[in-house]
């Protein structure tokens, strides 16, 4: 991500240092990921020690500072899933994809996280691809799903 | 649009919305929920739109995007005004079908409507349907009836004329006394009255102060703030207006969890019209009141619900808690006074300055007054949010609001609080839903999260859920906490394992005593809960899995074998066929046998065994019994006619 | 400042008010332990060894030392079964990431902690901070940091910072009780640090 767009994010929000999660939510749902150049430069221009800026993009899990897949699957593992059997759907996907929670796959097609509740509760097992809900899943459903994905 | 500078203005805009509407025309809601949209709502709402145009009825037939109304499981839901009919698990090939019957024929689509369980009886009206009935819909019953991003809509069913009255016919310390009045206790967990909280910050020195809304909701299972806050934006951003006058706050802050992104942009889309409206900015409605609201988004982290580290969050720091030696009503946000409260005690403002403290105060109990939303999920037939008046009955939660216990299994407990509470059993199903009445019982109200739970549901796996969750959400800051639940996760999880030990549950104990007494925040307080709650009442399955390394619910994987009973199986092959690691020998007319050693555990065969022959079965704590000679394998005729 | 009158195992205490806990009963020759506590910087609260009973208009409670603020007329006890039981299992805690710290060894004297109660960590890093405020704090110069959360948290230094400041400086080395913080340090500086300019022929 070039400098511009990271000064451009900056200024958005005043270039003030409180909204430093928010300008990093901002270039992660951009770039999908936080490259260490980019952390450098939010430093820099907030004047923040880039010790708080690495505390933050790991303390939070919205961020992931390596590269990720083209598709975000995500398995919610709440309460209300997993006891409907959100573990057995996890198992199923990591066959699929042959990653596990917090990996990318080598053609960088799928990363694989777990989350711990989506808000859809009364759909549980909840899996969900690129921000879009699948509710009622089962494991063999959950393969079927994952094929349509390119 | 003009903004409105006055009451005056806002009472003619008011009438002049309501003159243009009307009653008798129909309306199809269909809710835009994430529940919903999950379930396909979307391709629904697209349907209707596009169906509507194709017959010539875009002129007489509104259809509307709304707000959710709770009943997740049977969405798509979609309701028709103005006879109330409503329509469960509606896809966009019924469409064509309901426009045809419904709209033009004035007839029921009789298919789609709710089917009780029990009886098979089908009701036909929304309010008439047993799961809404029971309930007492006080803030989710406007949800249905409005599109989430029309303001107009909201003001058309009397929004901001709390606001109204609150800036030109009640002084600041008058609407601080009223919400003390109400004994509105707080939505988010702890239950602190709210009045009190505001009249602390009123009282403050402090010339700058800052009122927030907590829609962080990170207790699994929990989804309550989510349907407001999508649904019903505006009736929450009310609520902080009126909170930022009464304790002198001239700005407000939203902190959405970033895993609710539908919420994010309605709040967000909401803030814009109420700042074109004149009810957000500089002299609101022509008062001396000024003020302004920030939506900040959540990053992913469960302990940032907690009050002082959401204020940390919003400084843009790491989420971790403060000492709450000095409240954080008087020194919060940036060391000034700010009132955080949950999004449905905010939601329920308006309604307390509209119809009066007393209103509010007529339902509930002694020491929990109104109503509360639970999202009513798990083992469950009617799965969904249920708003009812405190005081009412466990029992009659989960068996006239929720339809009991699905495929006739038994109930055991049932976990409130999120991560925080505890588990309640059958006996005490009776007790009164209140603040007090569930901490006595060693649970706790929380966020409204209530997971039901059957017989084949283990106890001691649940404790472990919850350590193994906390211990992934803690900040790490202080010993008790990040390094006592990981003690408690490690030990809870080998007693799962079979590795459990004597003097297991007293180290466990008194890690949660350290934890209790001595964690920086209430995370680390309440984390020892669930452990606790299961241990007082499910003792025995504690002592089963370390002693007899026998799991009672037949759930914990490395305790359990399955075994086919060589009594019941009539070789028809299924099991062996979908079994998917080929641990399961048999041919036609030789009785199945799994090889142990292969065995996943999946679970598989049992599920597929059909129930004539209900051969699969599951063992816990004693040793499978060796298998069968081969001779006495082949079924012969008799054999299998006995079977049958 | 005002004073304030308190009560301390027995003995009356005179303390001005803003002063922590800690302070009043340092300032009367009480002791009360601590490891994540250091008087150059601001009270942190992590270790929670500091934990004393205090008595407030009819209410008991524990409060971290370190941290709360003195009150007028308030009881405070240094010493309980209750105290010292939470004192052992906190100590046989941070045992199983540092058995031989000699910080921790003492203390585990004092309070009878098992240092083999709880099975061994990989990390004997013990969070108490010490290293991460101290550079922020005193030297500011923010060479060595937090990173995640909870069981995952670690200590990380920056390695084009720590280059160039650390040599010279090494303040934060004697503090840290389990000298984790030394191993990470030369870990740090054999992996990440960046290659020396090229007109300086030193070797390191």
């Amino acid at each position: 991500m070039d400098n511009d767009r990271i000064d451009q994010i900056i200024e958005k929000y005043h270039s003030e240092a409180s909204y430093l999660i928010q300008v990093l939510l901002d270039i992660q749902s951009e770039n999908h990921w936080l490259p260490k150049a980019a952390l450098e430069r939010v430093s820099k221009k907030l004047q923040v020690p880039y010790t708080r800026i690495q505390h933050i993009a790991t303390f939070y899990k919205a961020f992931s500072l390596v590269p990720k897949g083209r598709h975000g699957i995500h398995i919610c593992m709440g309460t209300a899933c997993h006891v409907r059997g959100a573990r057995r759907i996890l198992d199923a996907v990591q066959d699929q994809t042959g990653i596990k929670p917090g990996e990318t796959d080598l053609d960088l097609k799928f990363s694989l996280e777990t989350v711990n509740c989506l808000g859809c509760c009364a759909l549980g097992p909840v899996m969900e691809v690129d921000g879009k809900a699948h509710g009622k899943m089962t494991p063999s459903q959950s393969a079927e799903v994952l094929k349509t994905y390119e | 649009m003009a903004k409105i500078h006055t009451p005056e203005e806002l009472e003619s805009f008011k009438k002049d919305l309501l003159s243009r509407k009307d009653p008798t025309r129909p309306c199809i809601s269909i809710c835009a929920g994430a529940g919903c949209i999950a379930s396909g709502a979307d391709e629904v709402i697209a349907a209707f739109k596009a169906e509507i145009e194709n017959q010539g009825l875009t002129a007489t037939v509104d259809t509307k995007g709304t707000g959710c109304p709770g009943f997740c499981e049977r969405g798509p839901v979609v309701v028709i005004y103005p006879e109330e009919i409503c329509y469960l698990q509606v896809t966009a090939e019924d469409v064509p079908e309901i426009i045809e019957q419904t709209i033009k024929k004035k007839k029921v689509v009789e298919r789609l409507l709710f089917e009780d369980p029990a009886t098979g009886q089908k009701v036909v009206r929304e309010p008439d349907i047993p799961f809404y009935k029971n309930q007492k819909r006080t803030l989710l019953c406007s949800n249905i009836k409005i599109d989430s991003k029309s303001i107009d809509d909201y003001l058309a069913i009397g929004g901001y004329s709390a606001l109204n009255k609150a800036l030109f016919d009640m002084t600041p310390e008058d609407v601080v006394e009223e919400v003390k009045k109400s004994n509105l206790r707080g939505r988010g967990g702890a239950g602190f009255p709210a009045g009190r909280k505001w009249e602390g910050s009123r009282n403050a020195e402090e010339k700058i102060k800052y009122v927030i809304v907590n829609a962080d909701e990170g207790d699994p299972g929990a989804f309550m703030d989510r349907a407001l806050l999508e649904g019903n934006p505006h009736s929450i951003l009310e609520g902080l207006i009126i909170g930022g006058y009464a304790v002198g706050a001239q700005e407000g802050y939203i902190y959405v969890r970033q895993e609710y992104p539908l919420a994010v942009k309605n709040i967000s889309l909401a803030i814009q019209q109420a700042e074109e409206y004149g009810f957000l900015g500089e002299n609101i409605l022509g008062s001396d009141f000024s003020f302004k609201v920030i939506v900040h988004q959540g990053a992913g982290a469960f302990v940032c619900g907690e009050s002082t580290a959401l204020m940390t969050a919003l400084e843009g720091r790491v989420g971790e808690p403060r000492p709450k030696y000095i409240r954080s009503n008087i020194k919060g946000l940036w060391e000034r006074p700010s009132v955080l409260n949950n999004v449905e005690t905010w939601a329920n403002v308006p309604l307390i300055i509209n119809n009066g403290a007393d209103w509010f105060a007529e339902v509930g109990t002694e020491g929990s007054k109104g109503t509360k939303i639970f999202s009513l999920v798990g083992k469950i037939n009617n799965t969904g949010l249920v708003e009812v008046p405190m005081g009412i009955s466990l029992r009659e939660i989960i068996y006239d609001i929720g339809g009991g216990i699905p495929d006739g299994k038994k109930f055991k407990a049932v976990q409130t609080g999120g991560p925080s509470g505890g588990c309640i059993p059958e006996e005490k199903l009776d007790l009164k839903v209140g603040f007090d009445e569930l901490t006595k019982a060693g649970s706790m109200m929380g966020s409204g999260g209530m997971i039901v739970m059957d017989e084949d549901t283990c106890m001691v796996d649940v404790a472990r859920y919850f350590i193994n969750f906390l211990t992934d959400e803690s900040c790490g800051k202080c010993v008790p906490c990040r390094e006592g639940l990981r003690q408690m996760h490690r030990i809870l999880t080998n007693i799962t394992q079979g590795k459990g030990k004597e003097g297991d549950l007293e180290t466990l104990q008194e890690l949660s005593e350290t934890a209790i007494e001595a964690s920086l925040c209430a995370l680390g307080k309440s984390a020892p809960n669930p452990f606790l709650s299961t241990l007082r009442y499910f003792k025995e399955e504690y002592e089963a899995h370390i002693q007899q390394k026998r799991c009672p619910a037949l759930s914990c994987k490395e305790l359990i074998a399955f075994y086919i009973d060589p009594e019941k199986c009539s070789a028809c092959g299924i099991c062996r066929k979908k079994c998917p690691v080929d641990a399961i020998d048999g041919a036609k007319k030789t009785i199945h046998i799994i090889d142990q050693k292969k065995c996943t555990k999946c679970g598989t065969c049992l599920e597929v065994c059909p129930s004539k022959f209900a051969a699969v079965m599951k063992i816990s704590g004693e040793p499978v019994p060796p298998p069968i000679e081969e001779e006495k394998r082949t079924l012969t005729k008799k054999q299998k006619a006995s079977v049958q | 400042m005002s004073d304030i009158q308190l009560e301390i195992d027995g003995k009356p205490v005179q303390a001005k008010e803003g002063m922590t806990l800690l302070e009043a009963a340092q300032g009367a020759g009480i002791e009360i332990p601590t490891l994540c506590h250091h008087e150059k910087l601001e009270p942190f609260g992590g270790c929670r060894l500091c934990i004393v009973e205090v008595e407030e208009r009819g209410w008991t409670k524990l409060v971290v030392s370190c941290v709360f603020p003195v009150k007028e007329n308030i009881v405070v006890r240094t010493r309980s079964e209750k105290i010292d039981r939470i004192r052992k299992t906190i100590l046989e805690l941070l045992m199983a990431h540092a058995p031989d710290s000699p910080v921790l060894l003492d203390l585990a004297k004092e309070y009878g902690a098992d240092r083999n109660r709880f099975e061994k960590e990989a990390s004997f890093c013990i969070h108490c901070g010490l290293c991460v405020r101290y550079c922020a704090e005193v030297k500011k110069k923010h060479a060595v940091g937090f990173v995640d959360r909870g069981i995952r948290k670690e200590i990380s230094f920056i390695p084009e910072i720590a280059a160039k400041e650390c040599d010279s400086c090494k303040e934060c080395f004697p503090l840290c009780p389990t000298s984790y913080l030394q191993a990470a340090f030369v870990l740090t500086g054999s992996l990440s640090f960046p290659p020396p300019a090229q007109e300086s022929s030193s070797e390191e």
